[in-house]
C-alpha cells in the first residue's frame, strides 16, 4: 500500500524544522518514526503534501537528570527508553517502555511522536500524566512548556500550533519512597492496550500521603482517576480501601465500546488494573524489584 | 461535463544511499517508497515478505542498523546512510545459518510465509541474548506473527540455534 504522494524535506535542526513546517503550512506534518503516522498515510487517512523528518536533528534523543529534574528528548525511542538506566531506577517508565507495541514499533516509535499522537491508547500521555510532566514545545513564536494534561486537548488533537515541534518532555524526580506501576491489558503484542492504569504512590509505612493515578485508552484522552486518588489519599491502605478505590476509578472511566471489549468488561479491566497497580506499587515503595508490564490475554 | 481531476503533487526524487547485506545501493526514490518495496522490487530481494501490510505480523522484519524494523512501515529514505540486514544475508557460502538449520530441523516453518521474519526478530534477540530463557525467546518474537506452526516449535528451533551458537 503507496501513501499519496508526498515531497519530503529532511530537518538539520529544531529552527529549521520549525522553519519548513511554518512555510508550508496547512499541508505539512512532522515525522519522527513513523509508526503512527506511516500507518495512516499508507490507508490514506491523511493526505498531506509535504513530510518534514525531524529523526536527524542532533541531541534530541538523550536522557538527562539532574536538578531533581528528568528530561527525555522527543525523537528517544520506546526501545532506548526500555533498556537504559532511567528505566532500572525509576521502574513505572521500564513498564510502560516496554508494554508499547512489540521490538519492531519500539525500535522505531520515539516518545515524542506519541505524545503527539493524541491518542488516548498512546501509553505515554497516561504514563507521564502520573509523573506530572511537562511538554517542552518550540515554534514560530518561541518556547513553552505545557503539562502533558492539558497538551492533549481531544481525540487526536494537541496544542501545537503551526509550526510548533516537541522537543522533549521532562518531569520532577519522584521523591524517595515514592514509586509507581503501568499496567495494562492488551490482546497481543503489536496491539494497542484495552485498558492501562498508571499510579505513583508516596507511602508512610501503610499510610497513602499521597497518589496520582492516570487511565489510558479509557476516554478521549487519557482519564486523571480523582475520585479514586481520594479514596486512597490520607488512608491506611486495606484490602477495603483498595477496592473502594478501584471500583471509583472504573466509574470514573468513560470507555468506549470498540472490537477490543464492551464498556463494562473495560470497567473491570480498569478494576483489576488499579488494585493490581497498587500491589506492585506498595511492593516497589518497599524496596521489591518488581517486573510489570503489559499483560496479553 | 466530467473531469478527473488527478491530484499528483510534483515530487522530487530523493537520493538515497543505503547498505544492504554489504552492499552500497545508490539510488534515486519517491518519498513515499517503503523500504520493504525498495528491498524486494528494487532490489529483486524478495526473502522480506509482506503480510499484512500494516505493521501488525513482522513478516516483513528486517534489521536497521542491528535493530528488528517492520520495513513495510519505514519509507526507503528515512532509510538513508543505514544499513539493512534482510534474510539473505543469513546463509554464507552456501551454509545455511544456524537458526534457518534449526528452523529445519524442529520443524519451525510450515508454509514459511513468516519465517523471514522470525529469522530476523530471531537474529536481533540472539545478538543482544546469547543464551534466551523461555519466556526471553516469546519476547524477542512477540511482534511476529505465525498463521501455522502454533509457534512451539518456533521456541525449540530458536533454542536449539542458541545452544548450536554458544558452542561455536
Ligand atoms: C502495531 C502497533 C502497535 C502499537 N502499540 C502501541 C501501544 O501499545 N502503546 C503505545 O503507546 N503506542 C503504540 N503504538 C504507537 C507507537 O508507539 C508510535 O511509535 C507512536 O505513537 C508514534 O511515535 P513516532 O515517533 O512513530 O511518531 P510518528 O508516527 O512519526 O508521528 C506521530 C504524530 O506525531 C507528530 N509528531 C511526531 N513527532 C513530533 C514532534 N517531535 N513534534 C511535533 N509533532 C510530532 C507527527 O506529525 C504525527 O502526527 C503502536 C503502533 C503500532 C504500529
Ligand atoms: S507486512 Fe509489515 S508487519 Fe506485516
Ligand atoms: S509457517 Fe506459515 S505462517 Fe508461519
Amino acid at each position: 500500500m503507496y501513501p499519496a504522494p508526498f515531497r519530503y524535506h529532511r530537518a538539520g535542526s529544531v529552527a529549521e524544522a520549525i522553519r519548513m513546517l511554518g512555510d508550508i503550512g496547512e499541508g505539512a506534518r512532522a515525522l519522527a518514526g513513523g509508526q503512527s503516522l506511516l500507518v495512516l498515510l499508507k490507508v490514506r487517512f491523511d493526505e498531506p503534501t509535504d513530510l518534514v523528518d525531524l529523526a536527524r536533528i542532533p541531541d534530541l534523543d538523550t536522557i538527562d537528570q539532574g536538578n531533581g529534574e528528568i528530561r527525555i528528548g522527543a525523537l528517544t525511542t520506546h526501545a532506548s527508553i526500555a533498556r537504559s538506566e532511567l528505566s532500572t531506577a525509576i521502574p513505572i517508565v521500564g513498564d510502560c517502555a516496554n508494554g508499547i507495541a512489540d521490538n519492531q514499533v519500539r525500535s522505531r516509535g520515539t516518545i515524542g511522536g506519541n505524545v503527539c499522537s493524541g491518542d488516548p491508547s498512546c501509553d505515554w500521555p497516561t504514563l507521564l500524566a502520573t509523573l506530572d510532566a511537562q511538554v517542552h514545545c518550540e515554534g514560530p513564536d518561541g518556547k513553552r512548556a505545557v503539562p502533558v494534561t492539558e497538551f492533549v486537548e481531544d481525540l487526536y488533537a494537541t496544542v501545537l500550533g503551526q509550526g510548533e515541534i516537541v522537543t522533549g518532555i521532562s518531569f520532577p524526580t519522584p521523591a524517595v519512597g515514592s514509586a509507581g506501576a503501568y499496567v495494562g491489558f492488551k490482546r497481543c503484542a503489536p496491539a494497542y492496550p484495552t485498558s492501562s492504569v498508571g499510579l505513583q504512590l508516596a507511602l508512610n509505612g501503610d499510610d497513602c500521603e499521597d497518589v496520582r493515578i492516570a487511565l489510558g485508552s479509557s476516554g478521549l484522552t487519557s482519564i486523571h482517576a480523582t475520585d479514586a486518588e481520594a479514596e486512597l489519599r490520607g488512608k491506611t491502605l486495606t484490602d477495603d480501601v483498595i477496592a473502594k478505590a478501584a471500583e471509583a476509578a472504573a466509574a470514573q472511566a468513560e470507555p468506549i465500546e470498540d472490537q477490543r471489549g464492551s464498556e463494562d468488561f473495560k470497567r473491570s479491566l480498569i478494576d483489576t488494573l488499579v488494585k493490581r497497580g497498587v500491589g506492585v506499587a506498595r511492593r516497589r515503595c518497599a524496596g521489591e524489584t518488581v517486573e510489570v508490564s503489559h499483560e496479553y490475554y | 461535463m466530467s473531469t478527473t481531476e488527478v491530484v499528483a503533487h510534483e515530487v522530487d526524487k530523493i537520493p538515497v544511499e543505503i547498505t544492504v547485506n554489504g552492499t552500497v545501493y545508490r539510488r534515486e526514490v519517491e518519498p513515499r517508497l517503503l523500504l520493504v518495496q525498495f528491498i524486494r522490487e528494487d532490489l529483486r530481494l524478495t526473502g522480506t515478505h509482506i503480510g499484512c501490510d500494516t505493521t501488525y505480523c513482522g513478516a516483513c522484519t528486517i534489521l536497521l542498523d542491528g535493530e528488528p524494523v517492520k520495513s513495510c512501515t519505514m519509507l526507503a529514505v528515512q532509510a538513508d546512510g543505514s544499513d539493512v540486514q534482510t534474510v539473505e544475508s543469513l546463509e554464507k557460502d552456501g551454509e545455511l545459518h544456524p537458526l534457518q538449520t534449526a528452523f529445519s530441523e524442529n520443524h519451525g516453518l510450515q508454509c514459511g510465509y513468516c519465517t523471514p521474519g522470525m529469522l530476523m526478530s530471531s537474529v536481533a534477540l540472539l545478538a543482544k541474548n546469547p543464551n534466551p530463557s523461555d519466556k526471553d525467546i516469546r519476547k524477542g518474537i512477540q511482534g511476529n506473527l505465525c498463521r501455522c506452526t502454533g509457534y512451539h516449535n518456533i521456541f525449540k528451533s530458536i533454542e536449539a540455534a542458541a545452544a548450536a551458537m554458544r558452542e561455536e
